[in-house]
């Protein structure tokens, strides 16, 4: 179909009307120019605000103990009851669906005042203990050393991990930390890793920049607490729902803790995957808004085409009509009309589509695609997957153009171009 | 070459309009006939049913032996690129497309490679003197060049039969004696030929006159027009 011939023959009606061929075409380029935008600024929000969240186990919940809010088995209400390590192996035992848990404990200044220091410098830090699988669910980026592992654990050593701020602040950003000693609400740590939070939006308890890290056990040791611990947080394993674990998880820690089945109020929850589900309708709702205006501004591009193919066959009906007098077959006038739309189409459309990429990669430049805090714009350029739904789009707005005047042409019949007027 | 027997057309509009009342006519290979009538007669509805542009209600239609009826659109146009040779009053040549393209056209329908269909196209020009005219467009050309052009373009395809509607209707006469003169030179190779014409002194060039009127032939006339000095009869 596309032999040189072919192309002679389509370019030279194309070529015909410049001015013309070219405002149409200026239609489908539009349509094309402005969905390639919108998909690429769709794209920057999306990323801008997914970089927010990012590193945040996004199925995570958390679970803190509060006081009771109903009497139940001669307890009175208003009763505070603490999580012990015993809860995590009942969970883990019976909640099926349960993919990672982690007990948390935290720790601050009692008074309000300096308790970290380093030397004789000092400021005011949370504190946090935890288990290693900590770091798959508040994830963060080691800048130096390493995370709490197993045999920090076992061995409750006397051990810290620094946030970011914490070292910075203290220790000073350019040198070396580990194997420092750091003194933590009266008890010294040796510094065997540095923390960046990936995410600083983000967090329960406090920014893990901004947190001394201790083995779980050894914080459990040093402050006493036994085998008891401040809150937990758990994720959802692949194919549960997290409501129902959630329901699951919240009656199992009221009957082993004697609180009433009914009592809602005895503990706090985070559900992270709510708060992110709502981003995600957000996003799917920008995105179809996107695709239906990109869309709506391409067909009216299109209609654009067909309605000046229409007047144009209207025009040529008497070169239709010769050229069906001199043996071109039905087929041969349909191709033609077709070919000379797609051939309109695909060069404005692509056209539109080069420059759309170019002008958001150049936006893209500009915006950069580092995350941080304040920024909710990032990398606004369309993906690969997207150009090639665009191209096919495009061919397809081609074809679609060209039907009905192609319709149209086959109706004139040879006759009607040697009739004399 | 042409056998038509009791054709019959009616034109359904407002008023359904009988135009063809029956036509029976033998053309034989390598004829020069000429229909002639008044307008209104049926001739050139005659002459698009001989041209397979349109059908006949009633009757039957041989071209070259083969029964033309209730033709698809593919037949029609691969009898009438193969078999028949357009040329009509107003040229109609494509206007933006050279006198070379022109006449290659026919060729490209039937799906001759460029280099050969416009090899085939020159020959034709450089043989009605417009080689030097091949790149230039139907504007530039002057009425009786066009409708060379449109004669090398209805003989591009060796036809069997020529179909002529009013060829010189839009020619002065100088100019229109040049193209009789080809046409019948045409005819001389062996080509078949028919020419609508409502001029006495066209009809008079050709060997036989097919008198038309309100439908039916009225008379046919054998003509010997090697007996006239053509170029003083025409008007």
């Amino acid at each position: 179909m596309f032999d040189l011939d072919n192309i002679n023959e389509i370019w030279q009606t194309i070529a015909r009307n410049k001015t013309r061929s070219l405002l149409t075409a200026f239609g489908v380029f539009w349509g094309i120019f402005i969905l390639v935008v919108l998909l690429a600024c769709g794209n920057g929000f999306d990323n801008g605000i997914r970089s927010q969240v990012e590193g945040f186990a996004t199925n995570s919940t958390f679970i803190i103990p509060t006081n009771t809010t109903e009497a139940y088995k001669g307890y009175q209400k208003g009763r505070s009851w603490e999580l012990n390590m015993s809860d995590m192996e009942a969970i883990r035992r019976k909640v099926k669906g349960v993919d990672m848990i982690s007990p948390i404990s935290s720790n601050y200044s009692y008074n309000g005042e300096n308790n970290v220091f380093f030397g004789i410098k000092g400021s005011n830090f949370g504190m946090k203990g935890v288990l290693p699988n900590y770091n798959e669910i508040d994830r963060g980026k080691i800048l130096y050393g390493r995370f709490i592992n197993e045999t920090d654990i076992n061995e409750a050593r006397k051990v810290c991990v620094l946030g970011k701020k914490v070292y910075e602040d203290l220790i000073g950003a350019d040198k070396n930390p580990l194997g420092l000693m750091v003194k933590a609400n009266g008890i010294y740590y040796q510094v065997i890793g540095v923390v960046e939070a990936y995410n600083a939006n983000v967090s329960v308890g406090g920014s893990m920049n901004e947190t001394v890290i201790l083995p779980l056990t050894t914080m459990q040791i040093a402050y006493h607490t036994g085998d008891k611990f401040d809150f937990f947080v758990f994720t959802t394993a692949r194919g549960y729902k997290t409501k129902s674990l959630q329901e699951e998880v919240k009656a199992l820690l009221r009957e082993r803790h004697d609180i009433a089945p009914t009592d809602d109020g005895a503990m706090m929850m985070f559900d992270f995957e709510q708060l992110f589900m709502v981003f995600e309708y957000l996003f799917l709702g920008i995105k179809i808004l996107i695709w239906i205006v990109g869309l709506g501004t391409l067909l009216s591009g299109v209609v654009g085409v067909s309605n000046i193919m229409l007047v144009t066959i209207k025009e040529r009906t008497r070169e239709i009509g010769v050229r069906r007098a001199l043996g071109a077959k039905p087929a041969v006038i349909i191709r033609q009309v077709i070919a000379e739309s797609l051939l309109l189409t695909i060069l404005a459309g692509i056209v539109g589509l080069v420059i759309g990429v170019a002008i958001m990669a150049v936006v893209a430049k500009f915006v950069g695609n580092t995350p941080s805090p304040d920024v909710m714009f990032l990398d606004p350029q369309i993906g690969f997957s997207a150009a090639i739904a665009a191209t096919v789009i495009i061919v397809l707005s081609g074809l679609m153009a060209g039907v009905l005047p192609a319709t149209r042409a086959i109706q004139i019949k040879a006759i009607d171009a040697i009739r004399e007027e | 070459m042409i056998k038509l027997e009791n054709i019959n057309k009616t034109y359904f509009g407002a008023q359904p309009l009988h135009v063809l009342k029956g036509i029976n006519l033998n053309v034989e290979e390598g004829e020069l006939v000429s229909i002639m009538g008044a307008s209104g007669s049926g001739k050139s509805t005659l002459l698009n049913i001989i041209g397979i542009l349109d059908n006949y209600d009633d009757g039957d239609y041989y071209l070259a032996g083969k029964l033309v009826k209730n033709l698809s659109e593919n037949q029609a146009a691969e009898f009438r690129n193969k078999l028949i040779g357009f040329i009509f009053q107003s040229f109609n040549l494509i206007p933006f497309k050279t006198a070379l393209e022109n006449v290659a056209l026919p060729l490209f329908y039937q799906g001759v490679n460029r280099k050969k269909r416009n090899m085939m196209a020159m020959e034709y020009l450089e043989r009605f003197g417009l080689k030097d005219w091949a790149d230039h467009y139907p504007n530039e050309l002057s009425g009786g060049q066009k409708q060379r052009v449109s004669i090398a373009r209805a003989l591009v395809t060796s036809p069997k039969l020529i179909l002529a509607d009013e060829p010189t209707g839009a020619l002065d006469s100088k100019t229109s004696a040049e193209v009789m003169q080809i046409l019948r030179e045409v005819n001389a190779t062996g080509i078949t030929m028919v020419i609508v014409t409502h001029e006495s002194g066209i009809a008079n060039l050709t060997r036989k006159i097919v008198h038309l009127k309100d439908g039916l032939i009225e008379s046919i006339q054998e003509n010997d027009p090697d007996k006239m000095d053509f170029t003083k009869e025409i008007k």
